[in-house]
């Protein structure tokens, strides 16, 4: 039985359950005397929902479990003369070679012995499919049949259904916790082995970096270098060119919408402006390859200087443009968010409206500024596609906005595309990256909210 | 006592005038540093369009090749036999157009260089659909190459020297003996939308992209929607004021600002790596892309949550409503609109998102698009990076065209949050 079929079990049963419920307790509030404590219809929301519930957890769980305990079932299988005395990675090897010859694809004349397995890993397989459903139906049946049996005038069914929806609301809340301690873990897990391997002081402290590893001893190549400094000076390289392109043009126009512009051409340019926030990031890579690289190649290169075709410069101003809408909204907000009282002592004495805003508005509006600069410098460091489709990838030890460099989630996607095996350190490098990139947007995102948590205070 | 009025008055007259041209030259000096301001508002504004004039303007002309597929018409007789070889067909009917080729072997290859490598694929299809006799002769449109429809495009112009373009002088001559036969038309090409993936620029299309996103988006919604709105309501409606809430509050604002790559390295390490679920699978790329839109939902939904006013929550508590009758049979519902707006704008954010499917490999080379959940499948971001990826020169304007659809995808979403917005959205 098909696994999307077995996940739509629970709710046909819980419909039905929610059937059976209510109009047997519809039954009950017509005999006798006394009202029903609860309305039928929450009688069969309980039924409902102590149907559907533990059958997805119970679904979850056999899912979950159920590769690890097939993998039991083929290293019990496998005669003793194949397992004895192999290594894990050779017993890992027999299991995906009866998994393969199991699923129908075999090279070869395959060993009678793994054909054998493999007829019993799929006799288990079948077994696990159907007794899935038989499980949920005979716990959901059950369930509802001790519910239903229950059901009464003094019955609080309202209550406890109640009670369930709560916690599945705190449930809920908790899975985004969750969200970040598998971030946090897996990060953990994976960046920890690569410092294990590579000791922290040469990757941030070294200044060489070529993660590529020669596969045999003999192969003439690079032993591997992983100082990441050039790679965090190419990062920052891009995002100090974005920035220098995103502050001045966000505020100005923040600063010009706030004060001068008419509400009309405020309604106008605002949602234009924030269009640019909506654009997918690989479109602003493409741009950037498509049309600005040539164009500063040959703007620059005909007043005679000479640009990489990987310069920083073309990905930085192309996130600067990407970074416009978020500094010019949170300007704009904290503009906006001074008291007017404050604006009018302002123009009262005499002061016109550029003075206002130089003198007084941005001053207020500093640090709810200065927040969102923050957050764009996040958006700056953490940004991919743009750098991937138009930065390089060789790391070189510079901050010259017209040379080629690289970046931290540059170096991520290359590390990681084509090779998953968890076990070099050019792949672990990437979560050792990964880990850095993290804890620095975290770090400046608490200190971003902590800035504009400061600014709010001060006038409410 | 007289006096000091007087003198100060004496005193005063010049210096008061004095004051007052400085005072005005001061309030031009003034008005021109706020004329200034103005200007570098204005200025700061109109780059800001203008790139997005240039990014949009760009995309779409670079496009406009990929929208029309150039096709040569052979005239081609109907086999009779169950299981003919269309690859001698396709010969048969281009010796047909050029009698010049049927001795010469060269000539024919060159031939055969015209029509896209697809081409015999082309014409089962097109005769199995046709239904035509055995025997009989139809005409028949076939796509031409890639570097032939460069060429009827303008991309490639025949007046650049020959060792810089990719088609020598002979294969220009025949395209135009081919062109003066009217043999070649240029039609709107659907396949652009209802093939899938090819080495081929002509007959590359974004099915498969197209269906990946839409399985990602499906997952996306049924895992992200219930499990954000259920959060932001416990957080909203039901949470003490405690640390623990405080914690998960930090945690929901910090989970916002993650970098995107970031949850394709927890895809990779979780999903893929101690799960054991399968690479470029949508139900992976799903689950990774419904993770990273669960802040922005909890967001949006608490700002909806918040804006229904005090007193429809009392008036239902004051005729007995018990605290979860209040959420969902009162302010639910009056949150809706704006619970679906972020909605929308949250998988809007997801359908454009490239790099975290990038690690968990979806960027696959697929030839057919997906049935279930647990195949490889591109998507319509990654899509645009395979065909950015590849060296062709009409996987330029297919990259482009790419972009174009999922534009259009993006606006259609935003356009329906807008219209939600304005239709539903109620003033307390």
């Amino acid at each position: 039985m098909s696994t999307s079929i077995t996940l739509l079990i629970p709710l046909l049963l819980g419909i039905g359950g929610f059937i059976v419920a209510t109009s047997r307790a519809r039954r009950f509030s017509d005999v006798g005397s006394g009202k029903m404590h609860s309305l039928p219809k929450y009688h069969g929301y309980l039924v409902a929902l102590s149907i559907i519930v533990p059958a997805y957890l119970i679904i979850f769980l056999w899912l979950f479990f159920e590769q690890s305990v097939l993998r039991g079932v083929i290293v019990n299988a496998l005669p003793d003369a194949l397992t004895n005395g192999a290594t894990p990675a050779q017993v890992s090897l027999l299991i995906s070679q009866v998994q393969q010859a199991a699923s129908g694809a075999t090279f070869g004349n395959p060993d009678p012995a793994i054909v054998e397995v493999a007829g019993r890993l799929r006799e288990a397989v079948v077994f696990s499919r159907w007794a899935l459903p038989l499980v949920i139906v005979l716990v959901g049946l059950a369930t509802a049949a001790v519910l239903v049996s229950r059901i009464a005038k003094r019955f609080r069914a309202r209550n406890y259904s109640e009670a369930i929806m709560r916690g599945l609301l705190i449930f809920c809340a908790t899975l985004s916790i969750l969200a970040t301690l598998g971030i946090l873990l897996s990060l953990l897990f994976e960046g920890l082995q690569f410092f294990s391997r590579v000791s922290p002081i040469e990757f941030f402290f070294g200044t060489r970096w070529d993660p590529q590893i020669a596969i045999r001893p003999d192969q003439i190549g690079s032993s591997g270098a992983f100082g990441a400094i050039p790679v965090f000076m190419g990062t920052l390289t891009i995002a100090f060119t974005a920035l220098f392109v995103a502050i001045p043009v966000g505020i100005f126009a923040a600063i010009y919408m706030a004060e001068f512009a008419s509400p009309h051409v405020r309604g106008v340019v605002k949602p234009l402006i924030e269009l640019l926030a909506g654009i997918p990031t690989i479109v602003y890579g493409f741009f950037a390859v498509l049309v600005i690289s040539p164009f500063i190649r040959e703007w620059l290169g005909s007043i005679g200087i000479a640009v990489s075709p990987t310069a920083a410069i073309v990905p930085g101003l192309v996130m600067g443009v990407m970074l416009i809408p978020f500094i010019s909204s949170l300007s704009d907000d904290a503009i906006t968010a001074v008291p007017q009282s404050l604006k009018d002592g302002s123009l009262g004495l005499g002061a016109n409206r550029a003075e206002t805003v130089t003198k007084v508005l941005l001053p207020a509006a500093l640090p709810g500024i200065v927040g969102g600069v923050l957050l764009a410098t996040t958006r700056a460091i953490g940004e991919t596609m743009i750098v991937v489709m138009a930065a390089g990838l060789t790391a070189n030890m510079t901050v010259n906005p017209l040379q080629g460099v690289t970046t931290v989630t540059v170096q991520i996607v290359a590390l990681l595309t084509g090779d998953t095996e968890f076990d070099n350190p050019k792949t672990l490098a990437a979560f050792g990256l990964g880990l850095t990139l993290f804890l620095a947007t975290l770090l400046l995102n608490l200190v971003a909210i902590q800035i504009v948590k400061r600014f709010r205070e001060q006038y409410d | 006592m007289t006096d000091i009025p007087a003198s100060s008055r004496l005193a005063g007259a010049p210096r008061s005038e004095s004051a007052v041209s400085d005072i005005r030259s001061g309030l031009s000096r003034r008005k021109s540093a706020q004329t200034r301001l103005k200007i570098y508002g204005i200025v700061a504004i109109v780059f800001a369009l203008t790139m997005l004039g240039i990014l949009v303007g760009s995309v779409v002309s670079t496009s406009i090749p990929a929208w029309t597929q150039t096709q040569v018409r052979l005239d081609v007789t109907v086999p009779d036999d169950e299981t003919p070889n269309y690859r001698s067909l396709v010969n048969d009917s281009l010796v047909a157009a050029f009698p010049q080729a049927e001795r010469d072997r060269a000539a024919l290859r060159r031939f055969t260089g015209i029509l896209s490598n697809g081409a015999q694929f082309w014409l089962r299809d097109e005769l199995q659909a046709s239904g035509a006799a055995p025997g009989s002769t139809v005409s028949i449109w076939l796509p031409v190459s890639d570097p032939f429809e460069q060429l009827y495009e303008g991309v490639i112009s025949p007046s650049t020297p020959e060792n810089r373009r990719p088609l020598n002088d002979q294969q220009i001559a025949d395209f135009q003996s081919l062109q003066q036969q009217d043999r070649i038309r240029s039609v709107f090409d659907w396949g652009l939308i209802t093939n899938a993936d090819s080495r081929f620029p002509e007959l590359a299309g974004l099915k498969g992209g197209l269906i990946g996103s839409a399985f990602l988006m499906l997952v996306c919604l049924c895992v992200s929607v219930p499990v954000g709105v259920g959060a932001a309501v416990y957080l909203e409606e039901f949470a003490p004021k405690n640390k623990f809430t405080d914690f998960i509050e930090i945690n929901v604002n910090n989970l916002a600002a993650v970098p995107s790559i970031v949850f394709g390295l927890l895809g990779l390490a979780l999903f893929l790596g101690f799960l054991g679920m399968p690479r470029s699978a949508p139900l992976v790329g799903g689950l990774v892309l419904a993770i990273m839109t669960l802040p922005t939902i909890i967001i949006t939904t608490r700002a909806a949550l918040k804006a229904v006013p005090p007193s429809i929550r009392e008036a239902a508590r004051g005729i007995g409503a018990s605290e979860m009758q209040v959420i969902a049979q009162h302010v639910l519902p009056l949150a809706l609109p704006g619970i679906l707006t972020g909605v929308i704008i949250g998988l809007a954010q997801a359908i454009g998102e490239t790099a975290p499917l990038l690690l968990i490999g979806m960027n696959a080379f697929v030839t057919s698009a997906p049935t279930s959940m647990l195949e490889a499948s591109t998507t319509l971001p990654t899509q645009i990076y395979i065909w950015f990826d590849s060296p062709e020169r009409g996987f330029v304007a297919r990259t482009s065209a790419a972009i174009c659809v999922l534009l259009i995808v993006l606006s259609v979403m935003n356009l329906f949050a807008i219209v939600l917005r304005r239709r539903f959205e109620r003033r307390w």
